[in-house]
């Protein structure tokens, strides 16, 4: 049952991000995009990461998506026929391709680690929830506080950036 | 038989170089973007994969900071985008070449 599982999960999440890849339409990158954060979300249920699911739907699928379907549709960019890759551009993906295609292998091929433990008490998503709020008010006090003031600079950054720049000359 | 997580890690690794031949291939920067997030989540599944096997919950508190930072990440990098675009009418990585020489 829990093989089917994976198995469903870890196709949808492939082929979905194959999707992305090989799709020329921004929009249906996008939209395939969005198939494969609720694949993860699935392997994340699989692995008793409740919460985590959850967020990756919620931040990822909710707003990540949805900001990049609106900034597609805001620039509104039309195909246009692309230049063909350059010999050396070639050469160096297929080796860089390659390298990482054989680490895929060597992970493949490596024995078996562990064994999936059973489902212990920690799947309780109370119990979780509970974990989740010790832990980021002890242990990771201070990362918590770094990643809100790292949220208000990047809030600041966009309000910035947005700006229109008056006296600035175009750059080609 | 059983899935371990060696079937976690290879289909973390499998996704992450899906996510890089999608920063090689395409030509589009918010795709390029896009991919460049798929890598992130594939990151993001080693590491939950590893902590539910080790037994404790620190990776998954980890991947949780990172679900921020990325949030932050996102915002920030389309904000660039926009402003490229509204500079030089495209985002065609071809034609943004003003740091070449």
């Amino acid at each position: 049952m829990s093989d089917t599982y994976f198995y469903i999960f870890a196709a949808l999440t492939v082929g979905s991000a194959l999707a992305v890849v090989f799709n020329k339409n921004a929009v249906a990158a996008a939209l395939a995009f969005l198939f494969s954060l609720c694949g993860v979300a699935g392997l994340f249920l699989q692995l008793d990461a409740q919460l985590l699911a959850i967020l990756l739907v919620l931040v990822y699928a909710g707003a990540v998506v949805a900001l990049f379907l609106f900034i597609i549709m805001l620039l509104d960019m039309q195909g246009g026929e692309r230049k063909p890759f350059k010999k050396v551009t070639i050469f160096a993906s297929t080796i860089a391709g390659a390298l990482l295609l054989l680490g895929v292998y060597s992970f493949a091929k490596r024995p078996e680690l562990t064994q999936f433990p059973a489902a212990g008490q920690a799947s309780n998503l109370l119990l979780d929830l509970k974990f989740y709020g010790a832990q980021l008010f002890t242990t990771y006090l201070l990362p918590v506080q770094v990643v809100g003031f790292l949220l208000l600079i990047s809030m600041l950054g966009v309000i910035v950036l947005s700006k229109k720049f008056e006296g600035l000359e175009d750059v080609k | 038989m059983n899935i371990g997580l060696n079937h976690f890690i290879v289909l973390s690794a499998l996704l992450f170089a899906i996510g890089f031949f999608g920063v090689l291939l395409r030509k589009n920067t918010l795709v390029i973007y896009m991919c460049l997030e798929l890598m992130l989540v594939a990151s993001t599944l080693a590491l939950v994969a590893f902590s539910r096997f080790n037994g404790t919950l620190d990776g998954n508190v980890f991947v949780f900071f990172i679900l921020t930072v990325a949030a932050a990440e996102v915002a920030v990098g389309l904000a660039i985008i926009v402003a490229l675009f509204r500079r030089r009418q495209t985002v065609q990585v071809e034609e943004l070449n003003a740091l070449k020489n």
